[in-house]
């Protein structure tokens, strides 16, 4: 019994990175329709800028706003430059730029700061059963999503923001500003993104350390529905203590195996995912 | 008007010839010329140059059966190398615990692994399209190697498994990569005919047809499912060929050589060469190993540092992924087309 709580409390915590790195992949596919395989990678980046902050400064905190301010500016400007020129054209050439982007900037991380792993700092004491650490990591992720849920909920910008992503044209004839609100969700998405970098690379720093992690995030993302944040938070924790449970009784290896078989399985039954709308297919 | 039908009937004559021999043997009549060619190629350089052509030929396999799936069937994977993790691993266990088989048949058995992990794959994925299949075949790639963790014993954990192919018949005295090289490239060809023909018949119609249009083709009465099954099958099969093949040729099969990052650079190779067709995999294969091959050169000329050097060839495969999506979709050999187009209508126009 005390292992089945620490499984679920360790699974709750990874649990709350998949939530936030699929909350920014569903942020980007509600506003463009596009999956950003190159998430991981902005925040990659946006880790690794933190790492030479804290290195540099000594101060934690700093290269935490650091890794926050690159993500944002990241995501715009990949929005901006390589997305926007493509989005029109296929589902396949966005996903194709997407998947060149986090080759180059993985390439260009392990140039920089070479393949080998580099210690990195948690933010709080991380020992014992759901440390300060952990309960740090969950409450950010919770008071993040719902600050964004709020913004889209309530905000007369969270509602430009649907409408753009909602009806593109109708919301341009209303005068809303559709490509900076395209550009503003890719930025957000990028936050999020890097706060979910933030708390799942500790205690190593690698080229490919979210490449496990953005697998999970995507498989919540897509047992969420992909359009939908809510049900990508829940997938989310439900996977983290899922795959915590797989890890701890099966076997740390079959982890990735069995977050394929939840996916086919959540697919093969929803295909939309579990909270996601089914909209009709255009003729 | 009157330029196009003076060179109409010349351009008309050949097109009609050409068509009048069946495909399968004009395919057949291709292979036959392109494996005279290899052998010359091989006969001419040293052995390190006949394992580069050796392991050209086991990625044009490996593209084409992409090609297949991305470019005529309109499904992404972003897990290709899984099925050629499974190939190489089924030739190594069969290399090992069961020595008295031929090779011919373990390359078969690879195919035949690989194509039963892309008929359950494919039938997962006849349900999901664009990112969902991508983020499924995405976990395949990163999930599966791991698998070798779980039985080290069996599978030689992260180190894999080492073996010695012994095939050469015993009266053929030429080096063992000539002979390696050869024998590669005969299995890809035989594959390759293989394939072409079905790109050319009624399959590779359903294919292209599902992909233009998923409602239009089940109005036509296409089985849109069973269709989008049959691609991953053809495709995987050529993925589980592939890897036996590489796992033949070097001798080893370890989990290190199928990372996500081959899986993508796969995809990469494939838009470089050209996304729809085959011809657009061997350009994918060439540019594949012989870009490895520049990138070492180009750090050793330039002495770049280590960390550079080594993440120099994703570096390359990201820029060409986003460079020929932005300026040459249809990559090298739809550029060669255009070329060709051109040159047929300026001559026309000079006559």
């Amino acid at each position: 019994m005390d292992r089945f709580l620490d499984l679920t409390l360790n699974g709750i915590s990874s649990g709350a990175v998949y939530a936030a790195l699929g909350l920014s992949l569903v942020i980007i596919y509600r506003a463009t329709r596009v999956v950003n395989f190159a998430q991981p990678a902005l925040a990659l980046v946006a880790v690794y800028l933190a790492y030479a902050v804290n290195k540099a400064t000594g101060n934690y905190w700093l290269a935490f706003a650091v890794a926050l301010g690159a993500g944002v500016v990241m995501g715009a400007v990949v929005e901006r430059v390589l997305i926007r020129p493509v989005q029109r054209k296929s589902e396949l050439s966005a996903i194709i730029v997407t998947l060149g982007l986090l080759l180059v900037l993985q390439a260009l991380v392990g140039m920089i700061w070479s393949n080998e792993p580099h210690a990195f700092p948690y933010a709080f004491d991380f020992r014992g059963r759901f440390s300060t650490n952990d309960a740090f990591a969950v409450g950010l992720v919770v008071v993040t999503a719902s600050a964004l849920l709020l913004l889209f909920k309530v905000t007369p910008i969270g509602l430009k923001m649907r409408a753009s992503a909602f009806r593109p044209d109708v919301a341009r004839l209303l005068g809303v500003r559709v490509g900076l609100m395209l550009t503003l969700g890719w930025a957000l998405a990028a936050f999020v993104g890097s706060i979910a970098g933030m708390i799942a690379t500790a205690p190593f720093l690698y080229p490919n350390v979210l490449d496990g992690v953005f697998v999970y995030a995507l498989t919540a993302a897509v047992i969420g529905g992909l359009d939908n944040p809510i049900g990508t938070i829940i997938g989310g924790f439900v996977l983290g203590v899922g795959l915590s449970y797989v890890s701890g009784y099966l076997g740390p290896e079959l982890v990735t195996m069995a977050a394929l078989a939840i996916l086919v399985v959540v697919l093969a039954v929803r295909p939309n995912g579990l909270f996601g709308t089914t909209i009709a297919r255009r003729v | 008007m009157g330029a196009d039908t003076v060179t109409k009937p010349a351009t008309r004559t050949t097109a009609q010839a050409r068509r009048a021999i069946p495909p399968l043997l004009l395919h057949l009549g291709a292979a036959i010329i392109a494996l005279v060619l290899v052998v010359a190629l091989t006969l001419a350089t040293d052995p390190f140059t006949n394992l580069r052509i050796a392991t050209v030929g086991y990625y044009v396999l490996a593209l084409a059966g992409l090609a297949v799936l991305t470019g005529m069937g309109g499904q992404i994977s972003l897990g290709h190398g899984a099925f050629l993790f499974i190939g190489a691993y089924t030739v190594g266990l069969l290399v090992i615990h069961a020595p008295s088989l031929p090779i011919w048949a373990d390359l078969i058995a690879a195919a035949v692994a690989g194509g039963i992990a892309g008929l359950l794959t494919g039938a997962a994925a006849a349900r999901l399209h664009g990112p969902y299949l991508a983020g499924a075949t995405l976990a395949l790639a990163v999930g599966l190697p791991a698998i070798t963790q779980r039985f080290p014993d069996f599978l030689g954990g992260s180190n894999g498994l080492s073996f010695t192919v012994n095939s050469e018949p015993a009266g053929l005295a030429v080096p063992s990569t000539r002979w390696q090289a050869w024998l590669v490239w005969l299995t890809v060809l035989i594959a390759l005919v293989l394939l072409a023909n079905i790109a050319r018949g009624r399959l590779g119609r359903r294919m292209r047809s599902v992909r233009d249009d998923e409602v239009a083709a089940s109005l036509a009465g296409i089985h849109v499912g069973r269709t989008k099954i049959v691609a991953f099958l053809i495709s995987a099969a050529c993925g589980g060929l592939a890897g036996g093949l590489q796992a033949f040729l070097l001798g080893t099969a370890a989990p290190g050589s199928f990372t996500p990052a081959l899986s993508l650079s796969l995809l990469a190779a494939l838009v470089l060469g050209g996304i729809g067709s085959l011809w657009g995999a061997l350009w994918g294969a060439l540019a594949l190993v012989y870009f490895q091959a520049w990138a070492e050169d180009v750090s050793d000329a330039l002495q770049l540092p280590t960390p550079v050097a080594n993440n120099l060839p994703l570096a390359l495969y990201g820029v060409i992924l986003i460079v020929i999506t932005f300026v040459a979709p249809h990559g090298i050999q739809g550029g060669l087309r255009r070329l060709g187009a051109l040159a047929h209508r300026t001559r026309g126009g000079n006559r």
